[in-house]
């Protein structure tokens, strides 16, 4: 049977995206996206992460005994975050810390164990590796349109680089602090899945009270 | 005893998990439908918080802090990167054993909490109090009161988030903003309300 990489590796972008539709990994979306440069890097931290645990989990999923699975899983997700982690704090301490706790909470990050739980318990590890692939770059889609928002209209910067003049140094732009703060966040979260949702109605809940059809993500 | 009732205030509502940190928001979102489920997981919250945190404190002074096998004539063993590991494997353990004394005595609370406790073991916010206490060098005590004031912040936000959403059934909204849509926005408010209690405390 062949396997169409190019759909497991497009769909979920925008069509099947992981925070927008699946409700997976919100938490570290809001949190890091104050900036472009610490989204980026959480982005491609977790894109790292989960391609790779995708990988071994597929590799040996024959292996794993079902009671036990979600522990392997864990343990081997958490593994991969340590590496992560020391080499970011080696070789970008500064974003390391702008980043405090979010990356190590990588090991919890719904959409790992959403994607591993899903498809690579069930796929070989290349279909597995592209599915974890595109599912961290549809993740890393929302975090940096967010983040470069975020930062653009909060500080008229974007990597910290002067784009929009600011009122203070002569120009036209005061920056809007909200945008810095937690709710700006939800604010633009919630806008960007309502137009998503807009321009693709088929991703609008149903009206009644009943959740849709659709698997909860075991967080 | 006023310095611990003022870390519980400010975990509680300053350092709001879900609203002001981002942490945990994914059972937030999903369990956030009914208030009886909202109520179940926050009472859960709390108490998987309060056990795991304190615990966590133990095994990170004892075992991994840098100096902490001083005692076996190890003094520069540092083992503090293993903390992910070690931390997660508390909270898997706990809430385990939790659901097993539960079932075993309290059958009743046992079935309210229904799916919830297993679900705690992946929920970022609790694996995030025990980093949070590592980073900022909590005592014992003081783990114990942040992870029962983070536990009760994260409660009391869980429990309106859901009160709103059951009163918003009834709206009519745009097709693209229902559900999910509108409970970013609502969070958003939330946050916005609880924003204020940032205030407060800094102008004390």
């Amino acid at each position: 049977m062949a396997t169409d990489y190019r759909a497991i590796l497009t769909d979920p972008l925008i069509r099947q995206n992981p925070v927008t539709l699946q409700i997976l990994g919100i938490c570290s979306a809001l949190a890091v996206t104050t900036s472009l440069a610490t989204a980026l890097t959480m982005s491609v931290s977790l894109t790292v992460v989960l391609t790779l645990a995708a990988g071994i989990i597929s590799a040996i999923r024959r292996h794993i005994p079902d009671s036990i699975r979600l522990i392997v899983q864990i343990v081997i997700v958490a593994s991969l975050v340590i590496v992560i982690d020391e080499i970011l704090q080696a070789y970008l301490a500064e974003i390391s810390r702008a980043l405090s706790v979010y990356v190590g909470l990588i090991t919890t990050n719904c959409l790992v164990l959403g994607r591993t739980e899903a498809y690579a318990r069930h796929n070989a590890p290349p279909a597995a590796m592209v599915d974890a692939f595109g599912n961290g770059l549809g993740y890393s889609l929302v975090l940096i349109v967010i983040g470069g928002l975020r930062e653009l209209f909060g500080k008229g910067e974007l990597f910290g680089i002067q784009v929009l003049p600011l009122a203070e140094a002569g120009g036209w732009f005061t920056p809007l602090s909200l945008m810095l703060l937690a709710p700006s966040a939800f604010f633009l979260l919630g806008g960007l899945v309502w137009a998503v949702r807009s321009l693709w109605p088929a991703q609008a809940e149903a009206p009644e009270h009943t959740p849709p059809l659709r698997n909860e993500p075991a967080e | 005893m006023s310095d611990l009732w003022s870390l519980f205030l400010s975990a509680a509502f300053v350092d709001n998990m879900p609203l002001a940190l981002f942490l945990g928001l994914c059972t937030f979102l999903a369990l956030s439908r009914r208030t009886e489920s909202a109520l179940g997981l926050g009472i859960a919250m709390t108490g998987v918080l309060g056990v795991t945190v304190p615990l966590n404190q133990l095994i990170h002074d004892g075992l991994l802090a840098p100096g902490a096998w001083a005692w076996a004539g190890l003094p520069d063993l540092d083992l503090s990167y293993l903390a992910l590991i070690a931390f997660i494997g508390v909270i898997a353990a706990t809430v385990q054993l939790l659901e097993m004394v539960l079932d075993r005595f309290f059958p009743a609370i046992h079935a309210a909490f229904g799916v919830f406790l297993p679900l705690l073991t992946v929920q970022c916010a609790i694996l995030a109090g025990s980093l949070f206490m590592v980073e900022r060098d909590y005592t014992l005590a003081q783990s114990a009161v942040f992870g029962l004031g983070s536990g009760a912040g994260f409660a009391v936000a869980v429990v309106m988030l859901s009160a709103i959403r059951a009163r918003l059934a009834y709206a009519d909204l745009p097709d693209g903003l229902r559900g999910l849509g509108i409970a970013f926005v609502l969070a958003g408010l939330m946050s916005l309300g609880f924003a204020a209690f940032g205030q407060m405390a800094a102008g004390q």
